[in-house]
């Protein structure tokens, strides 16, 4: 399943906060390959640079020191317009779910399939609900974010990652605001589906009880990585 | 054409997020609606009460009208000597000439006894006078001496005089001292100089006022010949003719008077202000709508930008949703204006009607008013970082 080539490729990264006297380093000479289709799960301290190391191969933030390559891609001086475009080949779910409000559920699956280029109206709805289908929800097309659990929110979340056809899935804590079994479905629902798509997954976690989904577990420390092969 | 669009037809998500709160959107539309309507109201007066200064102008029977220099406005005519309007007569394409006089008389209401000051033309029952043909039958009937026709929208101030003349009875009043009768009725309309309007004969216009110097007229009326060039006559007849007369073309006489209201009273400003103060006000409104609107989905704005949306197709939601406000707030405006216009017509004789012009600008200034709202609203969406919303 687990393919030669690497989806994130990442050498000697580091990366500081703030200026002067108050910049604080996050991110200390991190190395971290990921192949096509692998599951990681990142865990460690809150604080630790978890969530940045996430921001930064999310091509959300400037790369400052060492190479990242997503996709091949190299982000180190990266321009805004092609850290937009990279991004819409990743995935990303996040610890709220981030649902635009005032959309139904279908809407906002289809506001992931919106960015497929070359796709029709009726395409991009049928992939919406077909995607809502494949995560249980067939029966609450029509409703708002307000009327959905939060379990079945998150559900809505991972569909609308998962409806741009991303090669890579980035989750941070997706399973913080759910109840252990609720957590469970939803991470097992992500790696079914990412694995159906050939996507790699980083997912960052600090609930031991989804550790075992993972191919591999690599945990950080003080912004240094330690990988643990399972 | 139509497959494409449909092709690339996305989420709504202008109308979307303003549909979905339906308490701000109403907000926002009465806001807008509001500031319309006053645009409307004080638009429509300013250009109500410059179009009705010249009522009057505009039905006379005229390509060239001669007045004094003296003149200023209807209101204060001076006198020129007749004999200026004869001379235009040996200019080939002149085919008619009407002497007018034009003063404000004092006028007795009927049924008070109260005084009023009412603006009279007389002129010479068998020459033209309107353009309205209606008008050249009922001028027969001043043939007599102290004889009038009275202007029926007239203010109501001047008593009851057209209901009295319909209802058959014998309407008489005084005017400087003398008696006169109400022989007709003519709907002219007041104006901001004159309450209202009447008129009579030359002869009895100059018997109510008998010390205007003879031979001096206040405005003459000159015809010309179907295809002459109206500007080029009165350029030339003005090069002809002594300095004691100037010559305007029938729009250079209702230019002259507008001109009058518009730069020597501060109507003008003052309508013009309430019409920037209802833009100032809707301004205000939209923005702070739009501002606490993009500042609530601020995070929404982040994520989608994460996922992968470029900048510009954001700032184009918002801009949408300053469109739709727009349209949305114009429309109840614009029937609120209709109404209201409805109203000032009836309460105040005034021609304030809805114009294509004034529809036009008024969108306009709402457009301008949303988009700049939107604008200025869209700055916050720089604030949208999505590496702040892991």
């Amino acid at each position: 399943m687990v393919n030669t080539t690497l989806s994130v490729d990442i050498h000697s990264l580091s990366h500081w906060y703030g200026k002067g006297s108050t910049r604080r380093q996050v991110l200390q000479g991190v190395d971290l390959q990921i192949s096509a289709g692998e599951v990681v799960l990142l865990t460690g301290p809150s604080g630790c640079g978890k969530t940045t190391l996430l921001t930064l191969i999310g091509a959300l933030r400037q790369v400052q020191e060492g190479s990242v390559e997503v996709f091949g891609q190299q982000l180190q001086g990266a321009a805004k317009g092609q850290r937009q475009r990279l991004r819409r080949h990743i995935g990303m779910i996040f610890q709220g779910h981030n649902l635009l409000r005032c959309l139904t559920a279908e809407q906002n699956v289809q506001m992931g399939a919106d960015l497929l280029p070359n796709l029709g109206y009726r395409a991009r709805r049928d992939q919406a609900r077909e995607w809502l289908r494949s995560v249980g929800l067939e029966d609450e097309l029509s409703k708002l974010p307000h009327d959905l659990s939060g379990g079945q929110k998150q559900r809505v979340a991972i569909a609308r990652a998962l409806a741009a056809k991303p090669q890579l899935l980035l989750a941070d804590e997706p399973t913080a605001a759910l109840d252990s079994g609720t957590g469970r479905e939803v991470v097992e629902l992500l790696k079914r589906l990412a694995r159906e798509q050939s996507c790699s997954v980083l997912m960052v976690t600090h609930d031991p009880r989804i550790l075992d989904v993972a191919d591999r577990l690599v945990r950080m420390e003080d912004g240094r990585l330690h990988q643990t092969v399972r | 054409m139509i497959r494409a669009f449909w092709q690339r037809r996305r989420i709504p998500l202008a109308s979307l997020m303003l549909i979905r709160q339906p308490v701000r959107l109403i907000v926002a539309l009465a806001g807008i609606s509001f500031a319309g309507i006053l645009m409307f109201m004080q638009l429509g007066f300013r250009d109500g009460l410059f179009d009705a200064s010249v009522t009057v102008h505009r039905l006379l029977d005229a390509d060239i009208v001669l007045i004094s220099p003296r003149s200023t406005s209807s209101v204060s005519m001076a006198g020129f000597p007749r004999r200026r309007l004869v001379q235009t007569m040996a200019t080939p394409e002149v085919e008619g000439i009407t002497p007018v006089h034009w003063n404000l008389l004092l006028w007795r209401n009927p049924e008070t006894l109260g005084t009023r000051s009412i603006l009279a033309l007389g002129f010479e029952p068998g020459q033209p006078l309107f353009t309205d043909s209606s008008l050249a039958a009922k001028a027969n009937l001043l043939t007599q001496k102290g004889r009038v026709l009275f202007d029926e929208k007239s203010r109501p101030e001047f008593g009851p005089v057209a209901r009295w003349f319909r209802e058959g009875k014998t309407v008489e009043s005084e005017i400087a001292g003398k008696r006169v009768r109400v022989v007709g009725l003519v709907g002219l309309g007041a104006s901001f100089g004159a309450d209202g309007n009447l008129l009579t004969s030359s002869e009895t216009f100059l018997d109510l006022i008998p010390n205007i110097p003879s031979g001096s007229i206040e405005v003459g009326l000159v015809r010309l010949k179907p295809g002459s060039n109206p500007d080029l006559v009165a350029r030339r007849l003005q090069t002809r003719l002594p300095d004691d007369v100037t010559v305007l073309t029938k729009q250079g006489f209702i230019d002259f008077e507008q001109n009058y209201w518009r730069t020597s009273t501060s109507i003008g400003f003052i309508f013009t202000l309430g019409a920037a103060m209802g833009f100032v006000v809707g301004c205000v409104i939209v923005y702070q709508v739009l501002y606490s609107d993009v500042s609530d989905h601020l995070p929404e704005y982040a994520t989608l930008m994460a996922m992968g949306y470029k900048l510009k197709s954001l700032l184009g939601v918002v801009v949408r949703e300053g469109l739709l406000l727009a349209v949305f707030g114009y429309l109840p405006a614009y029937a609120a204006g209709q109404g209201l216009y409805l109203l000032v017509r009836n309460a105040t004789q005034l021609p304030v009607e809805m114009n294509t012009d004034r529809s036009l600008t008024v969108f306009s200034m709402i457009l301008i008013m949303c988009m700049l709202s939107a604008g200025l609203a869209m700055r916050r969406l720089a604030d949208a970082d999505p590496a702040e919303i892991f």
